[in-house]
């Protein structure tokens, strides 16, 4: 996958995960927790959807790299670069 | 020969779920979504633990812990249940307190509480917020030596109405009390503040019904009247579970096991205290259990119809002069919490109303009785009862067509919770179930421990927290396998 795939498949994600919120205004720089109303069980939610997804595995001390969308996207490129976007 | 509920189980799962609780049934759902095989094994003919109800002749459905929880059961059951389930989920009209320091109406919000504070018991606003906004920062990896009465003494010192007013509910709600971290009160206190107290339309039995449907769908294997009585291991880790299936014994092998039975009970009972590093046993015996509970459950006759607007859904009443955690805990009970249920409860059955009194109680107290002392004591548990109502439902007596009690050793027996302990641990069983997957590869515990993660929503997400972890150790395993078969190819052709 490339970058801007691995982005569209975390905006699906989110999608799911919180459906009341529009998505189409969120920046990539700052962090979700300060545009979204996010909790820690909706960050476990991305790494569930993740793994069931893709077979992506993130170890618990790697969650707070999924802060933000640039930082979560930096963070799974070496990990999904092989993955073919189905 | 009693029905073998495991004469259609598969030899090997990957997960093999103990017990039905909220957090068994959970973690059990969310994994087979993940695509794992689950076998869901619960001791009772019931599935739901705490999360309970009975029927009695008359139409009456009694339910144990339906009221109430915090606004996050719409979003945890949307997200690892289902809409429908969801959608179910409706605000509680009102609560009440009683007692000889003050007697109020609220909403059990934030905004609500703030304003009665200010207005009925005059403090300054601005501690008020500042209460407010420490309990909402509290985390649970924060310092955890603080007790909840010095929370309460730094911000309304020598105000015992206020801290009545703060805890009793959390008492009621989880078992907690003033000498527990103030952590543990803060975390649960702010879930509730966020937005008031919600319950199920439809009574517990509809809930528990729709999430069996659920379990299916989603591929769980359930078997009721399935007792798990051990745990085997190989090599450090989980291998099979030995169940008794009302005299059937069966061997199911597996990869992982979520217990969701107590967490002192899945470690000295299930597994064996011989399997475990020293220091993890010094932690694990060292974990206290939380008290256990006593009811009373009253039916009215079909057409005696209370008004919630007077009463309310939830009443904390009690007559003892101030809050304190002997006096909630001891037979000569001045605390109780009324949990009223009205037609709208289920909206679809017989118009019926029926009230739960809930005292917490020590399972020692009961626990030796002999037979005829214990029918006496739940007897006089039933009048004294019936009494004390009466002050809130004028002539109770005469308008109850069914009474009866429930003892912490009615608990244990529907639960197999030692000590009938109705809200799992202390705060340090925490940390014992979170360790517990370091010590046995492949064995997890999600249950009621260490008060946060207890009450409905508490243990429903704990089982996701925890289903996560088994879903990851489920696919290191597997990754793990593959890549030790590689390295047998790569050796063999190197050999040949």
């Amino acid at each position: 996958m490339q970058t801007d795939e691995i982005r569209e498949e975390i905006l699906d994600i989110l999608e799911s995960i919180a459906p009341d919120e529009d998505l189409s205004t969120l920046d990539d720089a700052v962090n979700f927790r300060d545009q979204l109303e996010l909790d820690s069980m909706d960050f476990l939610d991305i790494v569930m959807e993740l793994r069931k997804r893709h077979r992506v595995q993130i170890p618990e001390d790697d969650y707070v790299e999924l802060a933000s969308m640039n930082s979560t996207v930096t963070y799974l490129e070496p990990l999904m670069k092989d993955i073919v976007k189905a | 020969m009693p029905k073998d509920f495991l004469k259609h189980a598969k030899n090997h799962y990957d997960v093999v779920v103990i017990g039905s609780g909220l957090a068994g049934l959970t973690a059990a759902n969310i994994l087979a979504r993940q695509g794992r095989s689950v076998l869901l094994v619960e001791q009772h003919y019931k599935l739901g633990g705490m999360a309970t109800w009975f029927k009695r002749p008359g139409g009456h459905i009694f339910d144990i812990s339906l009221h109430g929880f915090p606004y996050g059961m719409v979003k945890s059951c949307r997200r690892y249940w289902s809409k429908e389930i969801a959608d179910s989920i409706v605000q509680l009209d009102g609560v009440r307190f009683d007692n000889p320091m003050f007697s109020l109406w609220t909403s059990f919000t934030r905004e609500d509480f703030t304003k009665q504070l200010i207005e009925k018991f005059g403090v300054e606003e601005a501690s008020v917020v500042a209460f407010f906004d420490k309990a909402r920062g509290m985390n649970f990896y924060d310092d955890q030596t603080t007790t909840a009465r010095e929370l309460f003494d730094e911000f309304f010192p020598g105000r015992e109405d206020v801290i009545r007013l703060l805890m009793e509910p959390i008492t009621y709600a989880n078992g907690s009390t003033l000498e527990d971290p103030a952590i543990s009160y803060g975390i649960v206190f702010s879930n509730f503040m966020s937005k008031g107290v919600f319950t199920f339309q439809g009574g517990t039995d509809k809930l528990i019904h729709q999430m069996e449907a659920e379990l299916k769908k989603s591929g769980v294997d359930i078997a009721i009247n399935c007792d798990a009585q051990k745990i085997n291991l190989e090599g450090g880790k989980v291998k099979s579970v030995e169940v008794d299936a009302k005299g059937a014994k069966h061997t199911i092998a597996c990869d992982a096991v979520v217990s969701n039975a107590n967490i002192r009970q899945t470690i000295f009972q299930l597994v064996g205290e011989d399997k475990f590093d020293r220091g993890f046993i010094d932690d694990a015996k060292a974990v206290r259990l939380n008290n256990s509970s006593t009811q009373v459950y009253m039916a009215l006759q079909p057409d005696d119809q209370l008004d919630v607007h007077e009463l309310g859904d939830l009443l904390f009443s009690s007559t003892a002069p101030k809050f304190e955690t002997d006096a909630l805990l001891s037979r000569d009970i001045t605390s109780r919490t009324y949990s009223f249920y009205y037609p709208k409860t289920r909206p679809h059955a017989d118009p019926r109303c029926l009230i739960v009194s809930s005292t917490n109680a020590h399972y020692h107290d009961w626990a030796d009785l002999p037979e005829d002392e214990y029918a006496d004591s739940k007897q006089d548990l039933c009048e004294t009862t019936l009494d004390a109502l009466d002050k809130y439902v004028p002539n109770i007596r005469e308008r109850v067509v069914h009474v009866e009690a429930s003892t912490p050793r009615s608990f244990k027996h529907y639960t197999a919770h030692p000590a009938g302990a109705s809200f799992g641990t202390k705060f340090e069983g925490l940390a014992v179930s979170r360790a517990l997957p370091q010590q046995v590869t492949g064995l997890y515990h999600a249950g009621s421990v260490g008060i946060i993660m207890s009450g409905w929503l508490g243990a429903m997400n704990y089982g996701v927290i925890v289903a996560n972890e088994v879903d990851n150790q489920l696919m290191s395993n597997s990754s793990l396998s593959t890549a030790a078969a590689e390295q047998g190819v790569a050796e063999d052709v190197a050999a040949s």
